[in-house]
């Protein structure tokens, strides 16, 4: 179905991703990538539609932190504004449905984490169900590793090819300035077997912004705007048990969605933390060979929890932007071994 | 700029949960050295028991009780237990198809490494000690060689059923307050507040955040404010806080520090309650080795006419 109106990602920012920023408050963290990212389309924040952010109080470990970040966007006078416990990704595709209401013409949407001051691997536990896996503390690193384990056991890859994965990675991120681990990184030693510290993504700070803009507006505000031609998100059962791990059918039925398989797409943004979850995801959604997969190094080079998925929209669409990919998929996730999947086509104009 | 100020945070709740009457039944099971699942229309056995089957959403409550042995479906060797995980000591995570069961449970395998741990092989529950109602009522898993065991054929229904378990939930931080939340915390150790300027608006924030939330723009031009204030507006508290020495009824007031754009809260003190009045002019009062003003007091002077303050009530 052909969205009721063109909206087009036109200006994307992000931070420095970094092991810690105890510097700066949220609020400090997030200031320069909002104005870096109105500053790339003229735009002042008094004249944004709508805005649309993500992030989580259990990162940092205060209730209602988000309101402290509202300080950066010029929150008063009353603005329209709305929050997400997600990923910016998902504040992104909140933004999205409002433009198409035609309520607003232009939204920013922004998203943050800093998974410094906690333990992240303690700190993930608590979004699992409370019932039957949380009182048991199993950590994300633990939590993938079954799923690697199924995979190696399913004949879908094996550890050299996981090695591969990250090596890859991490070599394209030399690219990108923004990310935390780049060049030659050791595959280390085991995690949880049979993951290595190599197939586990940094753990950071960071922040990422994006501003949207319907129809013509969006001409005006960017040269090439990535053009959103679907975006969908899916999920699955939260129990581990009930799921095959070795699949992904939420990612897919996703991207089905979202039109992702109606031509080929050059390249993709992956927000897989993990390297089994790349082979999952490749799978899912049919990315052979011919497609370049996170030509920014993706979540293995810097994954800011909250905003690693709406960083990953904002590097495909800065690569249509430049002129470097002209239909391109974005993939965010959330939740234990990829339970939630969000897919965005974005296309830029035919040159 | 200052040293980067930090302080442990701990975060802790004994969250308290109800229980539907399925998990209710699997919980008190467990409590009874009992495993049930539950069936769905098409016959298959969810074990962990859901309330709602997870492909067409339909009620479940046909409980089925199943062996508490089983063969491990995927695993993970974890060498290095983390706080409140089922095993101080290296153990593999497990997921477990029990037999009479369809899906798998989650939780952790004894044994003594990763070589005696492969998928397909035969495991069995090991109980707790003491149980209450609760997923760690199963201590573990352990390798098991002989037949399945068979299920007893428990129908869900017990004495004395467990209606809701008590999690304990603690997660420890490092705090650290950013750069301009630092520097007021460092001006209040001299017993000095210092405000922030918008450069945009010229408003001094107090306590400064490092943004003005008018402009949403940085702020960074240190100003110093006060000492003395206007009482902008006030309440009087007539019920004691837990754990707080102070004599109710007092008094809670906005102040406006002089120079600041905005009030901030304070206690006031050295007058009768009753007689706080807005445009009452306040100075802070310090005790010794404070961290921030205990409470502010009368200077004596005129009260503030209306107009200088009626922007920030
Ligand atoms: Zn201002």
């Amino acid at each position: 179905m052909e969205p009721i109106r063109d909206i087009a990602v036109v200006a994307f920012a992000q931070s420095d991703h970094r092991r810690t920023s105890d510097e700066h408050s949220e609020v400090e963290m997030l200031l320069p990538v909002l104005h870096e990212v109105l500053d790339r389309t003229g735009l002042r924040a008094g004249d944004i539609g709508f805005t649309c952010s993500g992030s989580s109080d259990y990162l940092a470990g205060r209730a209602f932190s988000f309101t402290m970040a509202l300080d950066g966007v010029g929150a008063w006078p009353p603005i329209s504004e709305s929050h997400v416990e997600m990923d910016g990704a998902w504040a992104l595709y909140e933004a999205w449905t409002k433009l198409l209401t035609g309520d607003a013409d232009t939204a920013l949407v922004y998203s943050y984490g800093k998974s410094s001051p906690g333990s992240v691997r303690d700190v993930l536990t608590r979004q699992l169900d409370p019932y039957y896996l949380a009182p048991l503390w199993p950590d994300p690193v633990a939590l993938a590793a079954l799923q690697a384990r199924a995979l190696i056991d399913a004949g879908e890859t094996d550890e050299t090819e996981l090695a591969a994965v990250a090596t890859r990675s991490r070599a394209s991120a030399t690219a990108n300035s923004h990310a935390q681990l780049r060049g030659s990184v050791p595959q280390g030693d085991y995690l949880v077997r049979p993951l290595r510290t190599g197939d586990c993504p940094p753990i950071g700070d960071g922040a990422a912004a994006v501003i949207l803009a319907a129809g013509d507006r969006a001409r005006e505000l960017c040269e090439r705007p990535a053009w959103i031609r679907g975006i969908d998100h899916r999920v699955e059962a939260h129990s581990l048990g009930v799921r095959d791990l070795t699949d992904s059918p939420s990612a897919r039925l996703a991207a089905e969605r979202a039109g992702a398989f109606e031509r080929p797409v050059d390249t993709a943004e992956l927000h897989a933390p993990f390297t089994s979850q790349e082979v999952v995801l490749r799978k899912a959604l049919r990315l052979d060979d011919s497609v370049r997969v996170n030509p920014s190094g993706g979540a293995l080079a810097a994954n800011p929890i909250m905003a690693a998925g709406l960083v990953r929209i904002g590097e495909a669409a800065a690569r249509i932007h430049r002129g470097e990919s002209d239909r391109a998929l974005a993939h965010a996730t959330s939740g234990p071994c990829l339970q939630q999947n969000l897919v965005a086509v974005l296309e830029g104009d035919t040159r | 700029m200052p040293e980067v100020l930090k302080a442990p945070l701990v975060v802790e709740f004994p969250f308290t949960r109800s229980l539907g009457p399925v998990q209710s039944a699997f919980l008190t099971g467990l409590r009874e050295q009992v495993v049930l699942g539950v069936r769905t229309a098409d016959g298959r056995t969810l074990v962990p028991p859901v309330e709602y089957d997870p492909v067409t959403a339909e009620e479940l409550s046909d409980l089925v009780e199943v062996a508490p042995t089983g063969t491990v479906t995927t695993w993970a060797w974890n060498h290095d237990p983390r706080r409140g995980q089922p095993l101080a000591t290296p153990f593999a995570w497990v997921l477990v198809r029990l037999d009479g069961a369809d899906t798998a449970l989650l939780h952790a395998l004894d044994a003594p490494g990763p070589d005696a741990v492969r998928t397909g092989m035969r495991v069995r529950v090991r109980w707790a000690a003491e149980r209450s109602g609760a997923i760690t009522d199963i201590a573990c898993f352990e390798p098991y060689d002989g037949p399945a065991a068979e299920p007893g054929g428990h129908d869900g229904r017990f004495e004395d059923m467990v209606t809701g378990i008590v999690a304990p939930a603690r997660l420890d931080y490092v705090y650290s307050p950013g750069r301009a939340q630092a520097a007021y915390i460092a001006g209040l150790a001299e017993h000095r507040t210092v405000g922030e300027r918008c450069p945009s608006c010229h408003k001094v924030y107090v306590p400064p955040k490092g943004a003005c939330p008018t402009c949403g723009v940085a702020t960074s031009e240190q100003v110093e404010v006060g000492p003395r204030g206007t009482v902008t507006t006030y309440c009087i508290v007539n019920i004691k806080a837990k754990n707080l020495d102070i004599e109710v009824p007092y008094v809670y007031a906005h102040i406006a520090l002089d120079g600041a754009g905005l009030a901030l809260h304070g206690r006031i003190g050295g007058i009768p309650y009753d007689e706080v009045r807005m445009g009452l002019r306040v100075e802070p009062v310090w005790t010794e080795g404070g961290r921030h003003p205990d409470h502010y007091r009368p200077t004596g002077e005129p009260d503030a006419d209306y107009e200088t303050y009626k922007e920030m009530l």
